[in-house]
């Protein structure tokens, strides 16, 4: 009850709506971790070894890589052992807590962006095919554009058929220019014109579309190479973030492409999309840990506002919401546990 | 993180258990244990890993593996058997309405690649089934998407379907088969949008469009790198739709799939396509074999031999052979081998599919610059005719001209000649040990 009580009155005190997306976009489905951690530790008198295997099957179905969950297991044993907790119900809290612990590690938590007080900020997008970099810019740019700052975006993906316009419709909704050339140009281009555009037009952000591509594409992981190469070449200092997109419906491969995409780009950032499906994308943790790429941003859903800032608490109890739900629902009715 | 193939871990294991004379049943429950970690780590869902494992270990504490000598392969074998099984057993091809025009429909996440394939698609249907395709662009939501739709229409010079982003999807749908029929088309490809499983209305929507249209496939287009999910967005799609096929896409990323076990386990409806590329015609059918031995780790060995069969022109490889048997190969006949192998694709795309390959250290993040083989192309084009026959007589003042007309150092040039020159000694070897056993792959000088 105590850490979950507690996280749970922090984060109310904190942004309620937020909260409530988090919670929305991570319990459409009843067949949530929670509810089967919830189901474990009902299920088990005491907790031996038989309960740490199913809490490693269950973190595993979120996509938490095995290693991390093997590390994570094993911290649990010994601090269970440690406090002498025979209480399944008590382990629960801890859990939490050393997930939290791991996906943080010794360093400071970093999410926001790295936004330039004066003076034009470049954001490149990156990421493989489908997760959703052109929808993420449409949603940031919306997002700058509430904050009163000037925004900019560039149509860097001339490759995918109909990119460009989709980036157009998304300039058009949100209200702001649209930097392009004709499909097939050299994307490298397009960000020069873009950069000369928002200094011209005294752009606040820049926000650079690419086109999807996977790590294991040496020529267009180039072709990237050279993209970023431009953008650092006109204004010392830019890219000021690099943030790589990933879909939280992807496995393990999500660490494959965070390695190589980081080599290449230097990745400063993660967002975290679709995260408002059933997947839970359990590897940013396991990311997080072994290359320190934190998680910016998660998109839980399709509407211009569904791009919320990253809280590693707030993931994790969206992870466990219904946790507290059904806790709470049991102490009120007097509950049997 | 980098999971090395489950040959490998099999074998680290028989290791700890050679000399033993013989397997025990917990020896095999060890083996098993690292079946389990290869199919996790390559995101086949839990669920499906467990009961696979369950059945597998059954087999594998049998007769068959016990007595035999190599225990590990035999796991190995079960394994690779019971999971090719699993995955299908043949190919299933795409279906053929009695009576014309057969109805597809494509549906899926968002992102997962559902316009995309429905292009690759009506280019595989119209290309080797000399079908007559009509694409149709029902994705009113995604801003573009009926433009990227129509974009790949016209690099196809294929007719695309269009009543703009106001009208319904079911009405676009039902329409188009009108038009379809009017136009004597005998496939019409709808294009849908993407969605969550879990969005009720959107799932409503596809309903809808399903009984008008009554298709004759419903293809859940499927990211390859899908995790532990896979399971509820393939059984979520089932049982609302009743899907008749997968297309499993970006299989040419380095991911190893597993997601294709889960969905097939889960709906048991079969993998028919499976996306390669970002190119038109990069739609191939589903090969359960070689889906398997990717899962496990294990190469791909089929692929790259049908890989091989296809850019080698028959003729010049007979007489290839001719030469290599008579240890007479010369540096032009080298370079014509480099520009068939270079033929095959990219060349760690072909590495990869080695069995081994991943095993190799370093291997898994090395980039196989295909800039390497112009260089050995570059020196050996600026070799004499002469040269090229007789690398005996480069001296050192040939070694020099041939670095300055390639525009590479020296000392690359002489490896390159004394790579040459194993080669050839080793073509002597084998055919001293004549028709006996299979001939060995030489080193190329690149690798």
């Amino acid at each position: 009850m105590g850490f979950f009580n507690k996280l749970k009155e922090k984060l109310t005190k904190q942004t309620n709506t937020i909260t409530e997306k988090f919670k929305d976009g991570l319990t459409k489905t009843r067949e949530n971790i929670s509810s089967k951690v919830n189901d474990l530790v009902a299920r088990y008198r005491k907790v031996d070894e038989d309960f740490f295997e199913e809490l490693e099957e269950i973190l595993i179905q979120a996509d938490v890589g095995f290693d991390t969950v093997l590390e994570l297991v094993d911290e649990l044993k010994m601090e269970v052992k440690r406090r002498n907790i025979q209480d399944p119900l008590a382990v629960r809290d801890i859990i939490v807590e050393k997930l939290v612990e791991i996906y943080r590690g010794d360093e400071e938590e970093i999410n926001t962006l790295n936004i330039q007080q004066d003076g034009l900020t470049v954001i490149l997008f990156v990421g493989v095919n489908g997760v959703g970099k052109t929808t993420t810019i449409g949603k940031l740019a919306y997002k700058f554009k509430q904050e009163g700052k000037k925004v900019i975006l560039a149509a860097g993906d001339t490759f995918r058929a109909g990119a460009i316009e989709q980036l157009e419709v998304w300039g058009e909704r949100v209200g702001v220019d649209v930097i392009k050339q004709s499909e097939g140009s050299d994307p490298a281009a397009v960000m020069y014109d873009a950069i000369q555009a928002a200094r011209a037009r005294h752009a606040d952000i820049l926000l650079c579309d690419t086109a999807g591509r996977l790590q294991n594409k040496v020529n267009l992981m180039r072709e990237l190479e050279k993209v970023k190469r431009v953008i650092e070449r006109e204004i010392p200092g830019a890219p000021h973030e690099v943030l790589l997109v990933l879909d939280a419906t992807t496995g393990q491969n999500a660490m494959v492409q965070a390695k190589q995409f980081k080599e290449v780009t230097d990745v400063s950032g993660i967002v975290l999309t679709k995260l408002d499906g059933t997947a839970k994308g359990g590897i940013v943790i396991a990311i997080r840990k072994e290359l320190h790429i934190p998680v910016k941003f998660v998109g839980l859903g399709e509407k211009m506002d569904d791009l919320q800032e990253f809280n590693p608490e707030q993931y994790v109890y969206g992870l466990f919401a219904g946790l507290v739900e059904e806790e709470n629902a049991r102490t009120d009715d007097g509950g049997d546990l | 993180m980098a999971f090395e193939g489950l040959s490998e871990r099999l074998q680290q294991t028989m290791q700890k258990i050679r000399g033993k004379g013989k397997v025990s049943e917990s020896d095999v429950k060890e083996m098993m244990r690292e079946v389990r970690l290869a199919l996790l780590y390559a995101d086949v869902n839990l669920k499906v890993v467990k009961s696979f494992i369950k059945k597998v270990s059954e087999r594998a504490v049998g007769q068959e593996v016990m007595k035999s000598l190599t225990p590990g392969q035999q796991v190995i074998k079960v394994v690779k058997d019971e999971l090719t099984e699993l995955m299908g057993g043949e190919q299933s091809k795409i279906a053929t309405a009695s009576k014309p025009p057969t109805v597809v429909m494509m549906v899926g996440l968002q992102g997962a690649g559902k316009t995309t394939t429905t292009g690759k698609l009506a280019n595989l249907l119209r290309k080797k089934y000399n079908r007559k395709p009509l694409l149709v662009a029902a994705d009113i939501y995604r801003p573009a998407a009926i433009n990227q739709l129509q974009t790949l229409g016209k690099q196809l010079s294929l007719p695309v379907f269009s009543l703009g982003d106001q009208v319904s999807p079911v009405e676009i749908a039902t329409k188009a088969i009108e038009h379809a029929k009017e136009q004597h088309h005998d496939y019409v490809l709808i294009d849908t949008a993407g969605r969550l499983h879990i969005d009720e209305n959107l799932m409503d929507e596809l309903k809808q469009i399903k009984e008008k249209v009554k298709p004759d496939e419903i293809l859940l287009v499927v990211d390859a790198m899908t995790g532990q999910d896979a399971v509820n967005v393939a059984t979520s799609f089932n049982d609302q739709l009743g899907i008749t096929g997968v297309v499993l896409t970006k299989l040419d990323g380095d991911t190893r799939g597993g997601a294709a076990l889960s969905i097939r386990a889960v709906t048991e409806k079969p993998i028919k396509f499976v996306g390669l590329g970002e190119k038109m015609d990069a739609l191939e059918p589903f090969h359960p074999e070689r889906m398997a031995s990717r899962i496990l780790g294990m190469g791909d060995v089929l692929s790259l031999i049908e890989k091989a069969q296809a850019a080698v022109d028959e003729e010049k490889a007979k007489e290839l052979e001719q030469k290599m048997r008579s240890a007479s190969i010369t540096l032009d006949d080298f370079l014509d081998q480099l520009d068939q192998v270079r033929n095959m694709g990219p060349l760690d795309e072909l590495l990869k599919m080695l069995p081994g390959a991943n095993k190799m250290k370093g291997l898994n993040n090395l980039k196989i610059d295909d800039k390497q083989i112009s260089h050995v192309e570059a020196i050996i084009r600026s070799m004499t005719k002469e040269e090229k026959e007789k690398p005996e007589i480069i001296n050192a003042s040939r070694r020099r001209r041939i670095a300055k007309g390639s525009g590479r150092p020296v000392q690359e040039v002489n490896r390159l000649l004394k790579q040459f020159e194993e080669m050839k000694k080793m073509m002597k070897q084998m055919n001293n040990m004549t028709k006996k056993g299979k001939r060995k792959g030489f080193k190329l000088p690149f690798m």
